[in-house]
This record gives C-alpha cells, structure tokens and sequence, in this order.
C-alpha cells in the first residue's frame, strides 16, 4: 500500500509538471473525438493510468481486493495532487512564477464546475481511472491487445489528423471518407468506432495467421525462400519508387529530410559506428559539401556557374580533402578529447562560413542563394517529390557502399579499432590510413547531403549548420543501433521523421523529444535494430566480462 | 639513438606538426603584428585579461561539475548545463521577490546568500534527479549510451523549465553593492568581476580541499580509481556518485549564480553555450582532473577575451570578436595537438580516455 | 525471417490498396460536375461547408532558442482573430501553425507542411528572412499567400523577387528604409562625425548596419569599425574594448533583445564609452529590452516605426488584453506586426468570400492574394498599412525614439517620436 501511495504521489509530480509546463492546455486545443475527447484529457488520463498500472503490476498482493484497492489509492491520490494544486493556484497567483498556471487550467481540471463541484469530480475520476486499470488488468493478455493497440491507433490517427485528411483527399474517392472519419477538429464518433474495430479486427486476423503463414515459410525449400525474398526487394524497391505519388507533397518532404538524414547517419555511423571514433563535429562536412555546391553554382557569386552535376564531384573531393585535413590533427586523441576537438571543428567552419571576414566569397550572414536545383535532360529536381529520387539514389548508393565496406578487409580494420586501438595496432594494422579512410569516407557521404541539401533549398545559410545537427546525427546512429546501416533508416524515420510529423506540437517537440531518448536509452540500449554482432557482445558483456566495456 | 628517433617518427607526425607549427606562427605574426601596430596600450591588454579572468573563473567553477562526473563515470555529462541554468532561474524568483519587498535594498548581503542558497539548491536537486533517472540505471552500458540519455534529459530540461518560466528571459535585480568599479593602483576593475573571481576562486579553493582532504573525498576518488576495488574496501560507490553529482550541481548552482549577476540575464537556453564552453574548458585542463579544469576555465576566459585582437587584429581579419569561438577551438585543438590529453592530463593518458 | 515475412505482406497490402485507389482517382477527374453557382478562380477555389472553420495558418518559430520571436509573434495573431470574435461572415476561424526553427530548412519544412493542406487560405509568417526565402515559394505554389510580421531583408519585396514570391506581403519594413533613416538621423540631427557598428550574424542585423555603414559614409561621416558578435554572446566588454580604441561618436548595434542588452550595460563600464551615443533598431525597442539594459538605456535611441499612429488602441486596448490571456508583456517586438497581419488577411478573406445558396462559403485563392495586395490605408495598430506592388505593407514612416528615465522606471516605451524624417 505504501508502494501504491508513493507511485501517486510521483504521478501527481508527474501531472502537475505536465500541467504547468502547458502540456495540458495547449492539448486541449486538439480533439481526438470531436466534442468529446480532446488530447489534453486523454494525456491526463493516459498519465494517470500508466501510474495506476505501474502499481498494479509492481504489486505482489494475493488477493484481487488489494489490487484494486492499491491501483484506486494510486489514482486518489495523484487527482488529490492535482486538487492540491487547484487550491493552490486558487489561493496564490502562480502565474507569476509559473507562466502556464491559467485560470484555464484550473477550469480545465475542475471539468469547469467551479470549486465546489469540481475538485470531488476531479477527486472521483481518479478513483475511475484506478479501477478501470485494476479491472483492465483482470482482462486476459489477449483481450488486453485488442483493447490497447486499437486505442492507440485511434490516439495516433486523432494526432496526426490534419496529415490523413490530406492523404485521403490526395486521394480521390477516399476523400469521401473524411467527412465521415474527420470534422474540423477531431474525428467523428463513427469515425472513432470504426478505426478502433478495424484495426482490432486486423490484429486480431494477424494474430491468427502469424503462425501459420512463418511456419509455411520456413517449410519452403530453400529456392523459393530466396526467389521470395527477391520478389520482396523487387517490391520494395517498386514501392519506393512510387512512394511521393503516394503521400503526397507535405509527406514526400519528410522523407526527403529522413534521407538526407540517412546519408549523414550511413556517413557518421562509418566514424563512430565502425571505426568508434566519437565525432561531434561532423556537421562541418555537411556544411563543407553544401557550401561547395553554393559556391559552384550560385549566379550570386558568379565565380563559377557550373551545374548541380558537375558541382557534385567537387563537392565529394571538398568532403574527402577537409576529411582528411581535419583528421590528421586528432589522430593521437582519443575518447572524449577526439569528441571535443570535433566539435570545435564544427564550430569553427559554421563560424567562418559566418564571418564578415571570409563574406566576399561565403556570403557571410546573407548565405547563397539562387542555386540551381538538379536536372536531369529536362527533368528537374524541382519539389520534394522529386528531389527525393535524387536522395532515394544517393542514400542507395551511400547505403550499397557502406554494405560492401563493412564487410571488406577496411570494415574489419575499423571495427579492430574500434574494440582496441592498442591491440588493432599490434595486430599489423596501419591506424594512421584506417583512420584517416573513415574520416574521408565519413566527410565524403556528408558532404553528398550537403550538396543535394543545397540545391534542394536553393539557398545555404550558415545558421543551418549549427552543433545541434551533429548531436541529432548522432542520436540516430545510437538510437538506431550503433554500428547498424538498417539502424540508421530506422533511427532517422524515428528521431528525424517522427518529430518533423508532429511540427505543430513544436513547442512540446523537443521536450518530448528528449523525454523520448532518455527512455529509450534506459529501456533498449543496444538501439532499435542493433548490429548482430553488436547485440552478441552486449550480452558477452552483460554475463558479467565488462573487460570491453570501458572500450565502446 | 638517432635511428631510434627516425623510427619513430613518422609522416604523419611530420604533418601534425606542420599544421601544428602553422597554426603557432600564424598566431605568432598576428600577435606581433598587432602589438607593433601599437593601436592597443598596456591598459587596454590588462583590461583584456581582466574580463577574460572574470569569465574565465566561471567557466571554471561549471567544468569542475563535468570534470567530477568524468572522472567518478567516464561520461560526458552533457546535462549539466541545464544543472547550470536551473539555478539561477528558479532563484530569480526568489531575488524579484526579495527585490519587490525592499529587503535587497536594505540587507543586501544576506539576500544575496539566501538568492544564493536557492540557485544552489535547485541545481543540486535537479543534478541529483539527472543522476537517479537518467544514469543510474545505464551504469553497465556501452559509454555512448549514456551519452545519448544526458543529451536527451538536457532537452528535456531545458523545454521543461521553457514551460514552467516561459520563452522569454527574466531580467535579474540591481544589487547596489556590486555596481561600480573598484580603482587598484590606478587600474579599474568592476565590482562585480572583482567579485565573481574571488567567490568563484574561493569555491574552488573549498571544493579542492573538501576532495583532497575529507574522508568522503578520498572515497570519491578511490571510486574515480576502480570502481570495484572501492566497493570492496567498503565504499558505498552508488552514494558517493550520487555525492560528486551534488558537489558538481553546487558549484554549477554558484556560478550560474555568478553568471546572472554578471550578466543579468536569465532564461531557458542560457546553460547551453556556457556548458560547451565549461565542457571544453575541462579537456583543455586534461578531463577528470580538478585542477586541470580550473586552469582550463580560466586559460579559456583568456584566450577569448584577448584571442581575437592580439591574434586577428594584426592580420587585418575585419571583425575578429565574432571569430571569437573559432579561436578558442582552434587554440584548444593546438594544445591537443601537442599534448593529445590536455594540459594536466597526463594521468588519465592511454588508460582510460 | 518473421520480419521479412511481416514486411513482405504489409507492403503487399500497401500496394494493392494503393494501385486500387490511383485507378478510381483517375476515374474521378474524368467527369466532372457542372454547377449552378458561379465562382471562379485563376487558381483555384476554396469551399468551407456550414459549420467548417476559416482555416488560417502560422508558421513561425516557436520552438528552440529564438521561440520568444514567433511565440511573441503568434500571440499578436491570436488576438487578432479574437477580436473578429473568431469568426467571419459567421464562420469560425481555425489557427493551426508550424515551427521554422530560425532556418532555411525549417522554413521549407513548415511551408510544405501548410501547403499540402487545400484548407488553409491564407499564412501568417515566416520568422526569419532565411525562412521565408525557400518557403514563401513553396506556399504560393500551392495558392497560399502569406504576410510576414518580422522579414525585413531587402531582397523579398525586391521589384526582382520573381514570380515565385508573388503571394508574399510583410508587415514588417524594409531593412533600406531604416538603416538609411538611422544613419541620416546621426548625421543630420545629433551632428556626429565617426560611427562603429555592431551585428550579430543575423541577415536582419548584418543588413541594417550594412546599410547605416553605406549611408552614413555616403553624408560624410566615418565608419571606424564594423564588429560582429554572436546573439549567444554574454561577454562583450572585450568586444567593446576594441571598438573604444577608435573613439567613435555612436554605436549602432541593430541587434536582439539579450545581445542588445548586454551591449548597453556593459558599454558604460568600458573605459572610453562612458559618453558614447548609444542605437539600435526595432528588433530592440520594447519593454523587454528596458528589463535587459536597465537604467543604462537612458538617452539612447531606436529607429522605430511612428508608433503616434499605434495610439490608444495599443496601450488601452491591446497590451491589457495580452497581459490578462499570457500572464506576461510581449516577449518581442512583432506582436504588433504580427496582429496587423491577420487582421488584413481577415479583411482581405472578408472581401473576396461569397456565400453559394447551400451555405458553402466560396473563396478564391488568385481573388485572396490580389485583395491582399490591394490593401490601402489599412487602420493597423502599426500605422496606415498600404501594400505596394512588392508586398511591402508596413507603414514606411520610421521615426527615432530617445528612451528617457521615466520609460525605465515605469517599463514603458516613450509615445513621442524624437525625429521625424518627414
């Protein structure tokens, strides 16, 4: 029972942060069921039910009373927190201090009733909610799932609304299905019912078939497994192929953001991945392949005038050279002193990009503008519909190289490095060129994102380049999987398309970016899709050699 | 002897020192170029160095927190720079309370301990949640793993405390006291600097002794030593990391502190570029070591305050102050270059980096 | 190999589903339906059912270190549309916005987030020039015309943007109007001789003073330095050490509110500045930035639009209401600008909207932008706002302010311009 008041006592910590840090209010203004439900009430109740449910399932009671007992006291005393801060806010002006503390966010939690009748309804929707966890918790496992992802779905689909109605409506006939599914502002209650029941229905199909269909496969012979898995690539790839036509125009721009994210990951992840060379800098050869494309390019400059094809090379070589340039003078530092050294690498090529002193042939404050975009015998890389297939071939072409790199003598010198620098050494290896090979090949993928980057926006300017693009990269490549190329596809749709879908929480975006890492870190370490034989030695590790350890 | 010293040199090391050496003349031509200008007259340069003391100190009082932790965790604890903007937000509050009520006006001193005791106080607080949330549980983890948690929860603080106080910046109160200027031999110093590196001199001072001279900081640096090891000998090793988190988030606490008199200014992304600094700092000095990061903190304030007109001035580089940074990495990466752990990291050389 | 098979039937599924629907949207287009009513556009129409909102949208920048911009920004829009009573011609308008970030690539991202969305009419944005240049193209293509209430570089209202900008208005003036307003001031009234300038890398800054350097040079006087600090910077005293060395008469630093601050305190405490002309602009002249520099802002001046036009509905009306819904003063100087942007974008939807009999409202996306642009004499509380060919709105009247001891003790911003150059 203690444990149950303590874990209402941190959720109601937990829900009043939420509720001063604005969380609250400014989710109310989306509903998830017109008139009914809006985000700020189901974050409220999502928080309270996670907490309820954490004691439920952390307590150990025999009896099915206590449970329910232990899960209402959770629920009763995070709403009397939340009570307490009513009172509170009633008594003193908060706003002073904590600028969220609204008069709207009082009414907001007394379901505007006013004091007296609000504070026991807000009291007894806590008891609710705990004795709706306790009983959900009674459900069987089965049940539960069809009852949680449904609802999830129907969460997901009221928060990105505004992105499926223009979907649909891209979509001709399907179009009709939004006035059904949507109003204005949120879905309609229909609407509501049928996602939850189709895609408990689709759950509840895959549930059933799952087994069948994998152990029909792997009875198949070995020739038509690999014929399948052909036609599967085949279709992969026809699918990217037609993916923009598909999403549309707002969706084909966060894919093209996610790839050119890719290149850098698929760059950086060769630095840091491979070769474990800790890189907080590397932003400076996403900003080098940019720059040298502008400066190529631009009529504003009026040096060169080449086009974005030709530029493209230079641009490759500029990475490759400052690649190289920049790597000679780290090559003894090690750890964190490599980490810092880079980043002042990165800092110092955003600074001169911006300097007024270099501004006669980097455009200083002002950038460049008017690159050209990319053409193709009159075929332009105009919109983000078709810049994509220009980043679809270089994030092809980047990920094909990075395949055959790590498997080759190079990929395993790095990764020798990477586990020992000492012994990789002893072992015959030459670090000087390992090194120096994954910088330059880190630098040169960089810097093709950098250049299509350029001729994407049309215009550079040195704000773009800033540390923070380099901590995002790296972030990808760990949340990914260290190590992993299909890790960094998925750590970039995770860590650079999710919050670019969600750009109109943008206030709470990073907030909850950050909450996001942390959890993930703590909950999957090895990332989202490890490395094989990273994930073997994690667990080498976890049996108790942590010889290796300080070496990662 | 001599084909000893051929062998061990390579071409590489030629290059580095090529560009090393490069680096140094062109600092080297700069600086004489601008002192034969002689647009700049010896009181200029002490006030120069002045400010760059000033700043310099605490940035050193903010990297003894990354150093700490480095050295107890091997981690870059990315994080403490909200550690340092906690502080003296949240105590704005109460010095615009105590500021409105006339009571700063009338005991200034005292106000000023209690503003202190607040911003100390948070930033401790919320170094030791950092520690219990975000790393605890990541003890056994690949080094980078942790990294990504401290970049994660600085996001989340920095955009929580964006929620709690706003987005705009609060303006912290005139303190009487710290106005003005103090006349030494007939050379100006401000109050206010005068009084940031001594308070943040003394800080250091106390803290340096508490570590090397108290049981619990021999304990912390046993555990710096081997972890392992200090538990057998009966060290509690989850507290004392929990104690050099405090340790680090009072200092951060002060000096955030500091800052705001200093500068007046508080708001939510403030800890951000003072905390790459302070981070830089510390592997100037040589990461995990104390002294070191002092050195660091205060070479840095110097290099940044005098850098750019001794350096640029005399190369004719127009605008040299918004160069400023530049130079200060590009300095750092000279000495790494030379000594590829820092100034006084000698210790942690091969072993642990 | 689970996972294979997983992928394998989704994208199986994926496919089908999507070939079926790119057949019957073909099918759709061929036969369209005659109408009776009558209303047509050069682009296209928008129709807003009964009961739908007047989709109006933002993209600023709300997040990240410069949010209180576009925060500040979005407030003057809010208020704005609460003023209509949220509604027009009795439909009730719908806010929704994007975050820029302060950058080229957020700008692109936000604009295309909007204009893949056929229910917005109109935008209010961008933040930051660098956005708007990617961005406002984007927006136009897809019929959106937008008026920003903080882009002041030259080049988007430059009779040779191209036809790409041609939905792009601003509230918000010209750098060229200013910094020349700024340095003639200097010139012609206070009779200084010498002038050091400082900016902060931003294309806002780094332009007006480029431009107060050109002008000031060009009625005789001497620039004796042109620093450049960045708008993280805290410590400027260095900075300001170096400028002391050339003795100049005024500083000009067109900067932000926390960099401009910590100009102004610290200026007085560097040996040779004490007497200094202190100026700024616009990105500066608000109660904030008296918070940030405190008593030591007494006697210097901004270039500001004439804000005698703001009058009493600004300070009676206006800053009350924003205190009582924000629980703080603006946290920026374009809230203004900001509200004067929906309010003519509302006048302009207002204008060209027409109801068909079955209630729909019809407005046309070329009829919106032409309005928009044919706004004249428009009652803003920044001024009279008239919008040029290019897109320029903002009353051109820029006037100098002096900031006295009163407006620091109270936190209010002097009402009486100081010179006029007209």
């Amino acid at each position: 029972m203690k444990q149950a008041f303590k874990l209402g006592l941190l959720g109601g910590v937990v829900q009043i942060l939420v509720s001063l840090v604005g969380m609250v209010m400014a989710f109310t203004h989306r509903e998830i069921v017109s008139e009914t439900i809006s985000l700020g009430h189901a974050l409220v109740l999502l928080v309270t039910f996670f907490f309820c449910h954490q004691t439920v399932t952390r307590s150990n009671f025999p009896k099915r009373e206590d449970i329910l007992v232990a899960s209402l006291l959770t629920g009763l005393t995070m709403a009397a927190c939340l009570s307490l801060l009513v009172l509170l806010g009633e008594l003193v002006n908060l706003r002073k201090v904590f600028i969220n503390a609204s008069p709207a966010l009082y009414s907001f939690l007394t379901f505007d009733r006013g004091l007296e009748a609000g504070i026991p309804l807000l009291l007894f929707s806590g008891i609710l909610t705990g004795a709706l966890t306790a009983f959900f918790h009674r459900l069987p496992a089965m049940v539960r799932r069809l009852l949680l992802i449904p609802l999830a779905a129907v969460l997901v689909a009221g928060i990105l609304q505004d992105l499926l109605r223009g979907i649909f409506a891209a979509w001709g006939p399907l179009g009709t299905i939004n006035e059904w599914l949507f109003t204005a502002n949120g879905m309609t209650i229909p609407g509501t019912i049928f996602i939850f029941l189709l895609v408990a229905a689709l759950l509840y199909l895959w549930d059933i078939a799952r087994s069948p269909v994998a152990g029909g496969y792997s009875r198949l012979p070995v020739k038509t497994k690999k014929s399948l898995a052909w036609t599967g690539y085949f279709l992969l790839f026809s699918i990217l192929l037609i993916l923009p036509k598909l999403l549309g125009l707002f969706l084909s721009e966060v894919l093209t953001i996610v790839g050119l994210f890719i290149l850098l990951g698929l760059g950086l992840n060769i630095v840091v991945g491979f070769a474990g060379l800790l890189d907080l800098g590397y932003v400076a050869f996403f900003a080098i392949g940019a720059y040298t494309m502008a400066v190529l390019t631009s009529p504003e400059l009026g040096f060169f005038n080449l086009n974005f094809w030709q530029a493209l090379p230079f641009a490759v070589l500029m990475g490759v050279i400052w690649g190289v340039l920049l790597g000679i003078p780290v090559l003894k530092m090690r750890g964190d002193y490599l980490a810092i050294a880079t980043l002042g690498f990165g800092e110092i090529i955003r600074i001169l990009v911006l300097s007024d002193f270099l501004r006669p042939w980097l455009g200083g404050a002002q950038g460049i503008a008017r690159i050209p975009r990319a053409e193709i015998g009159g075929f332009q890389f105009g919109g983000p519909q078709e810049i994509y297939y220009l980043i679809l071939a270089g994030c092809l072409l980047v990920g094909f190289i990075s395949f055959r790199l790590r498997d080759s003598r190079l990929g395993r010198a790095w990764m020798a490095v990477r586990e020992d620098e000492d012994v990789a050494q002893a072992m015959g290896i030459n670090l000087v060129a390992t090194k120096l090979f994954a910088f330059a090949t880190g630098a040169a993928f960089s810097a093709i994102s950098g250049a299509i980057f350029a001729s994407k926006l049309g215009s550079v300017y040195p704000h773009s380049f800033d540390v923070m693009i380099s901590i995002n990269i790296l972030c990808v490549i760990i949340v990914g999987g260290m190590g992993s190329i299909p890790g960094v596809i998925v750590g970039a749709a995770a860590l650079i398309g999710l919050p670019e879908l969600l750009r109109e929480f943008a206030e709470y975006r990073f907030l909850i970016y950050g909450a996001v890492l942390v959890a993930m870190m703590i909950y999957r370490p090895a990332g989202l899709w490890p490395e094989k034989v990273h994930e073997r030695e994690l667990h080498f590790i976890e049996d108790g050699r942590d010889e290796a350890l300080e070496k990662t | 002897m001599l084909k000893n010293w051929r062998e061990r040199v390579t071409t590489t090391d030629i290059i580095m020192w090529l560009i090393g050496g490069t680096l140094l003349l062109m600092i080297i031509i700069g600086s004489v170029a601008t002192i034969s200008a002689g647009r700049y007259t010896a009181k200029h340069w002490l006030d120069f160095i002045v400010f760059g003391l000033a700043q310099g100190s605490i940035y050193a009082l903010i990297a003894m927190g990354y150093t700490m932790v480095y050295g107890v965790l091997r981690m870059i604890n990315f994080a403490h720079s909200e550690v340092f903007m906690s502080g003296p937000y949240t105590a704005y509050f109460v010095a615009a309370f105590l500021y409105g009520s006339g009571y700063l006006e009338s005991h200034p001193i005292f106000s000023l301990f209690i503003v202190l005791l607040f911003s100390m106080g948070t930033s401790t607080a919320i170094a030791i949640l950092l520690e219990r949330i975000a790393y605890r549980p990541l003890r056994q983890a690949p080094r980078l793993v942790p990294l990504i948690t401290a970049i994660g929860a600085s996001f989340f603080l920095q955009y929580t405390f964006r929620g709690l106080y706003g987005s705009g910046f609060q303006a912290y109160p005139i303190v009487n006291i710290l106005e003005g200027h103090f006349i030494i031999g007939g050379f100006r110093i401000l109050r206010i600097q005068l009084v940031s590196i001594l308070a943040s001199g003394l800080l250091m001072a106390a803290l340096f002794a508490f570590i090397q001279r108290t049981r619990i900081g021999k304990a912390i640096r046993a555990v710096s030593e081997d972890k392992e090891t200090s538990a057998l000998m009966g060290i509690n090793v989850d507290r004392m990391i929990v104690t050099t988190f405090a340790i680090g988030g009072l200092a951060a606490g002060a000096a955030g502190l500091l800052y705001a008199l200093m500068f007046k200014q508080v708001h939510f992304f403030m800890g951000f570029i003072p905390g790459i600094k302070a981070f830089t700092a510390a592997v100037l000095g040589g990461i995990g070591n104390i002294p070191g990061a002092m050195l660091g903190g205060i070479f840095l304030g110097l290099i940044e305050s005098v850098g750019p007109s001794l350096f640029l001035d005399g190369l004719g580089i127009i605008a040299p102050y918004q160069l400023k940074d530049a130079i200060a990495f590009t300095v750092l990466v000279l000495i790494l270059i030379f000594r590829p752990t820092g100034i006084l990291g000698e210790r942690l050389a091969v072993k642990k980096a | 190999m689970k996972r294979a098979v997983a992928l394998f039937t989704f994208f199986l599924f994926f496919l089908g589903v999507s070939m079926v629907t790119t057949v019957l949207a073909q099918e759709k287009k061929a036969a369209p339906k005659p109408k009776a009513f009558q209303y047509d556009d050069k682009i296209g129409v928008v129709k807003i059912k009964k009961g739908q909102p007047v989709h109006i949208a933002y993209w600023l920048v709300v997040a990240g270190p410069n949010a209180s911009l576009g925060e500040d920004s979005r407030r003057g829009v809010e208020l704005a549309i609460e003023d209509k009573g949220g509604k027009i011609l009795g439909f009730p308008i719908k806010l929704t916005g994007q975050d820029t970030g302060c950058n080229a690539e957020g700008g692109m991202a936000a604009s295309t987030k909007l204009a893949s969305d056929p229910t917005i009419l109109a935008a209010v944005g961008s933040t930051c020039s660098s956005e708007a240049r990617p961005g406002a193209p984007i927006l136009w293509k897809a019929g959106i015309p937008t008026v920003s209430p903080s882009n002041t570089a030259p080049f988007l209202t430059d009779a040779k943007r191209g036809p790409e900008y041609d939905g792009y208005l601003r509230t918000a003036h010209n750098d060229k109007v200013q910094g020349a307003v700024s340095a003639e001031f200097a010139i012609k009234q206070l009779k200084v001789k010498t002038a050091a300038t400082i900016h902060d890398g931003s294309p806002y800054a780094e332009q007006l003073q480029g431009v107060f350097a050109e002008t000031f040079k060009k009625l005789g006087g001497t620039i004796t330095a042109q620093e450049a600090i960045s708008p993280t910077d805290t410590d400027m005293r260095p900075m300001l050490t170096k400028i002391a060395i050339g003795k100049p008469d005024i500083i000009y630093f067109p900067i932000f509110i926390a960099a401009g601050g910590h100009i102004t305190r610290q200026a007085r405490e560097v040996s040779g500045l004490e007497k200094t002309i202190l100026m700024s602009a616009d990105g500066t002249f608000s109660t904030d930035f008296y918070k940030a520099a405190g008593e030591r802002a007494i006697g210097m001046y901004h270039s500001s639009p004439d804000k005698t036009a703001f009058g009493e509905k600004y300070s009676k009306d206006f800053l009350p209401r924003h205190e009582r819904k924000y629980g703080t003063k603006p946290i920026a100087p374009y809230h203004a600008h900001a509200y004067d942007a929906a309010m003519i974008i509302m006048a302009a939807i207002e204008k060209v909207a027409k109801k068909a009999p079955d209630g729909t409202l019809h407005v046309g996306r070329q009829k919106l932008r032409d309005a928009l642009f044919a706004t004249k004499d428009f009652k803003g509380i920044t001024g009279n706002l008239t919008c040029g060919a290019t897109g320029d709105c903002a009353d051109p009247r820029i006037a100098v302010y002096q900031t006295t001891e009163d407006n620091i003790k109270k936190l209010a911003m002097p009402d009486k311009p100081f010179w006029k150059p007209y």
